[in-house]
């Protein structure tokens, strides 16, 4: 099996798609030749040619409307946002007009939106926001957060096959700094399933995106002090696996969630609802949070650091509802 | 023109009125959920552009472009239906008026934020360029849309993309309650084309005749590989922005200027004068439409509304 970075397995995924379906094309800015901000469109156009790869103007929202047009076509336009920040510009037509389609009138809209999510990166405000609770209250898409180089190949692909509105959020840290082995071949990971990361028996962190692998190196931690931490990772956000959620909570009794995210309206306040509507008589304690401060990103390293949920973090919350 | 030609545009004229009329009847008598948004005095522009088309080819209309619905062949029965809310509407009650569409039909219906047509249906032109298809996708916009983001956003893609998309502003004197000149700065909407590398269209759209050729012209264009054109109707809104509106801020003067000039009185003179029809053929036409659209209203009227509960399901596919 080739170990491939996160970033390679997005450009694989999206290639052979492009390659298995004529009816997958691309938009966005400076995808064609230079190959995107990132490169995950590197040497498509040459292979796919223009009327694939379809390099457009500064427009978020003119080329997701347009993306919206090409559905109605047949095709299955994949959007890149040069950075998902962008995204916002597009808001309209992704909430109002691609997400209400098929309960409207019953239209199928299957685009892909996607782009670099997250910070870490010293990216700023508008360049590092996780943008996924802007859509999570909008019934019609589907949220999709991949933290390993497999689930971001599985779920592009998932996601470029889907039949409505998918939101695919890349986490830019993650680029290029996790190299794994990902299995060759036509397979991908199923929309709306979490995956367990780590068994664990004394409490569970339900986590995300780059934080997922925050939450790996703080049960490892943890476990030197004989604590064994669960981790469930989301890979979903719309619709969320409430079995896995309620899974967790039934297995280790004691749960928090962990995310990047800002805290107010951040997921963890609708899974933590989630648990005390459906399995508050499961719990050992109270649903803590670990999430980022309710501030926009800031830029300078030290306070990008402060910003973000840190293992430490993550290691000190845990132990407190152990001890709870 | 043949005459069999411009009686079908006579009887697409006079549908889109007197369906209008008989939607305003049945707003008075309270049967119309929500807001009604008549295109009295706009007809010739939906009527005369939307008969240019040909199969395959998809329409974006606004919120007034009922007459191009009809004569791309949408039942009346299907937009009464939306008007009441009734289970049987094409939205099954989940959304009222024209916002409808039927990909089967080449109709993307429009939702409420103004401007969104535009890129939506860039990307159809464009879509049918890149499969080779010899279509063409029309879209509405007016003065009040065009003061949107997404018009610019939607335009300058077409135009980068050359895209067959034909682009008809109707200048109908007011947005809501605000006049074109508090609008914009520019004195005509056409001046805008140059942006976008398009030529300067401005022609009377309550010609029909003027609105068919015109737009017939630049859907030719556009199926021939030349791009996107757009065309810019001078008309006037002569009923409020919606029913419940009663248009106080429009001066009286103004509105009897252009009651003079009503596209379908204009269009019964020109039947006359080429002796397509005389006064008593033309009653004769309008008594068959209101008599059809009669039967229609009554049938939908006995039409049930939706269970509540049906308001579930259908979000994902």
């Amino acid at each position: 099996m080739p170990e491939i970075t996160y970033l390679e397995a997005i450009r694989q995924g999206i290639w052979e798609e492009l390659d298995r379906d004529s009816n997958v094309v691309m938009l966005g800015e400076d995808i064609g030749g230079y190959g995107g901000a990132f490169r995950v469109s590197s040497g498509m156009i040459d292979h796919f040619g223009t009327g694939r790869i379809i390099e457009t103007p500064i427009c978020e929202s003119g080329f997701t409307g347009a993306a919206i047009g090409l559905s109605f076509m047949g095709y299955r336009p994949i959007v890149e946002m040069q950075f998902i920040d962008f995204i916002s510009c597009a808001f309209s037509m992704i909430t109002n007009f691609a997400a209400k389609l098929r309960y409207r009138w019953g239209a199928s809209v299957p685009i892909v939106v996607r782009g670099p999510s997250g910070a870490g990166v010293r990216g700023g405000p508008f360049h590092s926001q996780s943008v996924e609770m802007f859509f999570a209250h909008t019934p019609g898409l589907k949220i999709v957060v991949p933290a390993t180089a497999a689930d971001a190949k599985g779920l592009i692909k998932a996601s470029i096959r889907d039949p409505d509105p998918v939101i695919y959020l890349e986490h830019k840290y993650l680029y290029r700094r996790i190299k794994e082995n990902v299995p060759p071949g036509d397979w991908t990971v199923p929309i709306g399933k979490a995956a367990v990361r780590r068994t664990g028996r004394d409490l569970s962190v339900i986590t995300y995106g780059a934080m997922v692998h925050v939450a790996l190196e703080a049960a490892g931690l943890l476990e030197k002090e004989d604590i064994s931490m669960e981790v469930l990772d989301l890979r979903t956000l719309l619709p969320l696996d409430r079995e896995s959620i309620l899974a967790t909570v039934r297995h280790t009794n004691k749960v928090f969630v962990l995310h990047e995210d800002t805290r107010t309206c951040g997921i963890a306040g609708e899974i933590a609802a989630i648990i005390n509507e459906e399995a508050f008589e499961d719990l050992d304690g109270p649903v803590l949070r670990v999430t980022a401060p309710d501030t926009p990103v800031p830029y300078s390293p030290p306070l990008e650091e402060f910003f973000l949920p840190k293992v430490s973090d993550v290691v000190a919350v845990a132990r407190k509802l152990v001890a709870y | 023109m043949t005459n069999e030609r411009l009686l079908e545009i006579y009887r697409f004229l006079l549908l889109n009125r007197l369906f209008d009329e008989r939607l305003q009847k049945l707003y008075r008598q309270g049967k119309v959920v929500g807001g009604l948004y008549a295109s009295t005095g706009q007809e010739a522009i939906s009527v005369g552009s939307a008969l240019t088309l040909q199969p395959g080819d998809f329409i974006g209309p606004m919120i007034r472009n009922v007459g191009s619905l009809l004569v791309r062949g949408v039942d009346p029965k299907d937009v009464i239906r939306q008007y009441m809310a009734r289970a049987t509407s094409p939205t099954g009650g989940r959304d009222g008026n024209l916002h409808f569409g039927d990909i089967t039909k080449g109709i993307i219906g429009p939702i409420s934020m103004l401007g969104s047509q535009i890129p939506v249906l860039a990307g159809v032109a464009l879509g049918m360029k890149l499969r080779g298809r010899p279509n063409v996708a029309l879209v509405y916009t007016g003065d009040g849309g065009m003061s949107m983001g997404d018009f610019h956003e939607g335009m300058n893609f077409a135009a980068v993309m050359k895209a067959p998309l034909v682009v008809i502003l109707e200048n109908n004197g007011y947005a809501y309650s605000t006049p074109t000149t508090r609008q914009m700065t520019v004195s005509s909407l056409a001046d805008r084309a140059p942006a976008y590398g398009l030529e300067r269209i401005t022609i009377d759209g309550n010609d029909v005749l003027q609105v068919y050729d015109t737009v017939g012209a630049a859907v030719a264009k556009a199926r021939a590989g030349g791009g996107p054109s757009m065309i810019e109707c001078m008309t006037f809104r002569m009923r409020g922005h919606a029913e419940h509106d009663d248009m106080a801020y429009v001066p009286k003067e103004e509105l009897e200027q252009w009651r003079a000039k009503d596209p379908i009185l204009r269009f019964e003179c020109v039947l006359v004068e080429r002796a397509v029809a005389d006064a008593a053929e033309c009653d004769r036409i309008k008594e068959s439409i209101r008599h059809q659209l009669e039967a229609d209203f009554d049938s939908v009227d006995t039409e049930p509304f939706p269970d509540g509960s049906s308001c579930l399901g259908g979000v994902y596919a």
